[in-house]
């Protein structure tokens, strides 16, 4: 027996799938209509599948004030933070996604009592001995040593892609992404044509994702309000998936500057890591604010105030990287720049403290939901 | 003083206040509900029927006027008015082009994952999301939209508009205006108007569609000497559940179990062919199949080996392991339930089931009998599924010509229009098929917004 936001779930899906007039709007119906009964890992998978377009609210006859009360975009969202909570790895870490800003906060706290004993302005300042310690202008590793940042990040990058890796493995579980169909029919293709099948069913979701092709299906994009079709969010959206992208591959490219040619930083203004840095700050600075601002002009009823929470402390985290990351990179010449790099790197750790626990985990789960519908897809 | 009252607030009075303010003209539209419940029976409609000569983005093949009038003359049993039927057969082939143009969305073919229909073009999303995008044009034409507001009256001299009273935000308000759309809808949600027709029987009627059908300006029109369309006592009903609520259940509560199965009655008994033709082509009828059955109330009856044929429907079956079992859960004599199930299944005739096509499963024998998929009960569980009629909406209308113009005993009238359900007597004197409600809500609507004002 089904219970709460899972319960209301499992009968708005009985609704709508004896109506299916929302069907050509996105995925999440046409998965639908391939179920009969809905069962709980059903109604995660349908969960992450949507996108929280809105129109499929605004189109149903059903919505309240209907006496059946059909909210699809509102009910889904809660399911899936739900399954965002139940796939939490460790167990106990669920709960930020219940105080999404306390538990922000306190990973902000924890890596700034982390970084600062371990940067040299700090350090002299205890040992008093350490005068004659000089920060170089724009050399990060004389306030921080280079193996000193690396074992801290090495350590946390570690935890924080084993905890993705494990919540996947528990979202994989939770909503059914192996399991079969529940139409009873048994897959046409088989052997190689399947395994074929199933490359071609994570190239086709990784276009899904990477164009987000579901918040503009239907050619036209979603809604903010009835009838109010904005390109913000997909736009918004692009800037901070391609601005983390560009990020991370600005990190990347440092990695292989220092580790395969030892070049040591800082790097020009013109070379690789600085430019992708720079263009992938931007990103972060517009897209999240973009976002920020694209889900308070929103229509609360499209989204459950449980995910609606999520979104303010995750966009926040990758607001501050950018700005300090960008201010730094103006400012490393200045006498200020240890205090700016220990605040710049505090925050950043603090993200990636919180990667697992907090709103970024859509991605992973929403594109896996994705490989699935897709499958279904081609060995309907 | 506006140009254009138009009184409805469904597919047809939008599409004519639409019209008419495109024109120039200063338009009021005076919907009854309240905005969340806006758009009268096309809230709860799927697609329009055009004709169309060759494929488009949005439907396959053709359908020409004449097979489109074929139909038409098939379902209504030649009680039409072909010229206006011709009329808006023709309208219907630029439809959706002029529909688009007030941002009305239409479901493009996916991938070949959803089929195109070859005769109706589906909205995107369906008739309520339609009536928000003609809504939202209306805004933009600065249309002005009233919700909750009650005609009560009607000032008409020499057959000539000249207000309406109006019951709205707490008060009662006169409008004038130089012309009048009247879109109104029948009378299918008036309990009362249905049992004068229908006696003791219409309290067991259920209506599918928006509670504000109630007819009020119909009557108004007849009594001022309007030409009445159409059968009075005639309505539009299914079968649906019988569990569904008493309006605006709108299209989840239909059940598509009947052919799968038996229908019975309270009694025990069945009462006419369930497997005559495909679902589809015969729902329609058993609205008042049911009508006519004690109390107005049936339940059809499926085993295990039909579960997965028919669409899901929005409530749950009521499930026993033996046929005696499920009579007491459902109030029907065990002994006739069990004694009719025994006699179908001994008058079964071997046969290769096919759900999709008209197979040769069949009985011999029985009165009546059941002329395809018929199979024995031999698998429980055994499902229920209660059914009684769902009223679609009524056949009485006002007579117009080919200018949409009322006909009034005394000659046409000038200046009173007439779209949608309020006149569709005219086309569909009987029958149904689907999306020509949709069709005659548009052709007529945009007849009637363009000759309400000429600029």
């Amino acid at each position: 027996m089904l219970a709460g936001a899972m319960r209301k779930a499992e009968h708005e899906m009985v609704v709508c799938n004896a109506c299916r007039y929302c069907e050509a709007y996105c995925p999440v119906f046409q998965a639908m209509e391939e179920r009969v009964t809905f069962a709980s890992g059903d109604l995660t998978y349908l969960a992450n599948l949507c996108h929280n377009c809105g129109e499929c609210l605004y189109a149903c006859q059903y919505a309240p004030p209907h006496e059946f009360g059909i909210d699809v975009p509102r009910t889904l969202s809660k399911v899936r933070v739900e399954s965002y909570e139940a796939s939490a790895w460790p167990a106990f870490a669920a709960v930020a996604f219940r105080r999404p800003w306390a538990a922000t906060l306190l990973a902000l706290l924890v890596s700034a009592l982390v970084i600062a004993p371990i940067s040299a302005p700090v350090a002299r300042a205890f040992s008093g001995a350490a005068r004659t310690l000089r920060v170089r202008e724009g050399d990060f590793y004389s306030v921080i040593p280079h193996a000193a940042m690396v074992t801290l990040f090495g350590i946390v990058g570690v935890f924080v892609v084993l905890a993705l890796v494990m919540g996947h493995r528990r979202f994989a579980a939770t909503a059914d992404l192996e399991g079969p169909r529940r139409t009873g029919e048994s897959p046409r293709r088989t052997g190689e044509g399947l395994r074929h099948g199933e490359l071609s069913s994570r190239r086709q979701a990784a276009s899904d994702v990477f164009t987000l092709k579901h918040l503009h299906a239907t050619g036209e994009d979603c809604v903010d309000a009835e009838e109010t079709r904005r390109p913000w969010r997909r736009w918004m959206h692009h800037c901070t998936f391609y601005g983390f992208a560009l990020c991370f591959a600005s990190t990347t490219a440092a990695a292989i500057y220092q580790l395969l040619f030892g070049w040591i930083p800082p790097y020009g203004y013109t070379s690789i890591p600085v430019v992708l840095g720079a263009l992938g700050g931007l990103g972060l600075l517009v897209g999240p604010a973009g976002l920020f601002l694209v889900d308070r002009g929103r229509d609360p009823d499209l989204t459950h105030v449980s995910e609606r929470s999520l979104g303010a402390p995750f966009l926040s985290m990758l607001f501050l990287t950018s700005l300090t990351g960008v201010i730094l990179l103006v400012l490393r010449e200045q006498p200020y720049m240890p205090a700016l790099l220990v605040i710049h790197l505090a925050i950043v750790l603090a993200l990636f403290i919180t990667l697992p626990y907090g709103k970024f985990v859509h991605g992973i789960y929403r594109a896996a939901a994705l490989v699935k519908f897709r499958r279904e897809e081609i060995t309907k | 003083m506006y140009d254009v009252a138009v009184l409805g607030g469904g597919n047809a009075a939008l599409c004519a206040a639409l019209v008419a303010a495109e024109r120039g003209a200063r338009v009021i539209v005076l919907e009854r509900a309240p905005r969340a419940f806006r758009g009268g029976n096309s809230r709860h409609v799927r697609n329009l029927r055009c004709m169309h000569t060759a494929p488009t983005d949005i439907l396959t093949d053709t359908y020409s006027e004449d097979e489109f009038m074929e139909d038409l003359q098939r379902v209504t049993g030649g009680v039409t008015n072909e010229t206006l039927a011709r009329m808006m057969i023709r309208a219907s082939a630029d439809a959706p082009r002029r529909m688009r143009r007030f941002g009305v969305r239409f479901q493009p073919s996916l991938r070949g994952a959803l089929h195109l229909g070859r005769t109706n073009a589906f909205f995107l999303g369906g008739g309520k999301a339609l009536m928000n995008s003609a809504y939202a044009a209306a805004g933009r034409l600065g249309v002005r939209v009233v919700y909750e507001a009650d005609v009560i009256g009607l000032s008409i001299r020499d057959g000539r508009f000249e207000s309406a009273t109006v019951r709205m935000a707490g008060g009662e308000t006169r409008i004038a205006a130089r012309a009048v759309v009247l879109a109104a809808g029948g009378f299918e949600s008036n309990l009362e108007w249905l049992g004068e027709i229908w006696g003791e029987a219409a309290k067991n009627f259920i209506i599918r569609g928006t509670p504000y059908n109630t007819g009020t300006v119909l009557r108004l029109m007849l009594d001022a000497g309007a030409e009445p369309v159409g059968d009075p006592s005639q309505c539009h009903a299914v079968a649906i559940d019988a569990r569904a609520p008493k309006f605006d259940g709108g299209i989840v509560t239909r059940l598509d179990s009947v052919p799968m199965g038996i229908v019975v009655n309270k009694c025990g008994d069945r009462f006419y062919d369930e497997g005559e033709d495909y679902w589809p082509k015969r729902y329609a009828i058993w609205g008042r199949l049911v009508a006519q059955q004690p109390d107005q109330i049936a339940y059809s009856i499926v085993d295990a080996k039909a579960v997965g044929r028919f669409m899901p429907s929005v409530y749950p079956p009521i499930v026993a392991t033996s046929i005696r079992e499920l009579a007491s859960s459902i109030n029907v004599p065990a002994g006739t339930l069990a004694a009719t199930i025994e006699r179908f299944n001994a008058a079964v005739r071997p046969g290769t089931f096919d759900h999709q096509a008209l197979d040769d499963c069949h009985t011999e024998g029985l009165v009546p009998n059941k002329t395809h998929w018929a199979q024995r009960f031999d698998t429980p569980p055994f499902h229920a599924y209660p059914l009684r009629p769902g009223i679609t909406f009524t056949y009485l209308g006002l007579k117009v010509d080919e200018r949409a113009r009322v006909v009034m005993k005394g000659g046409v009238a000038e200046n009173i229009f007439a779209a949608g359900e309020i006149m569709a007597g005219n086309i569909l004197g009987r029958g149904y098929v689907a999306g020509v409600g949709m069709t005659i809500g548009t052709a007529f609507g945009e007849i009637a917004g363009r000759e309400s004002f000429r600029g």
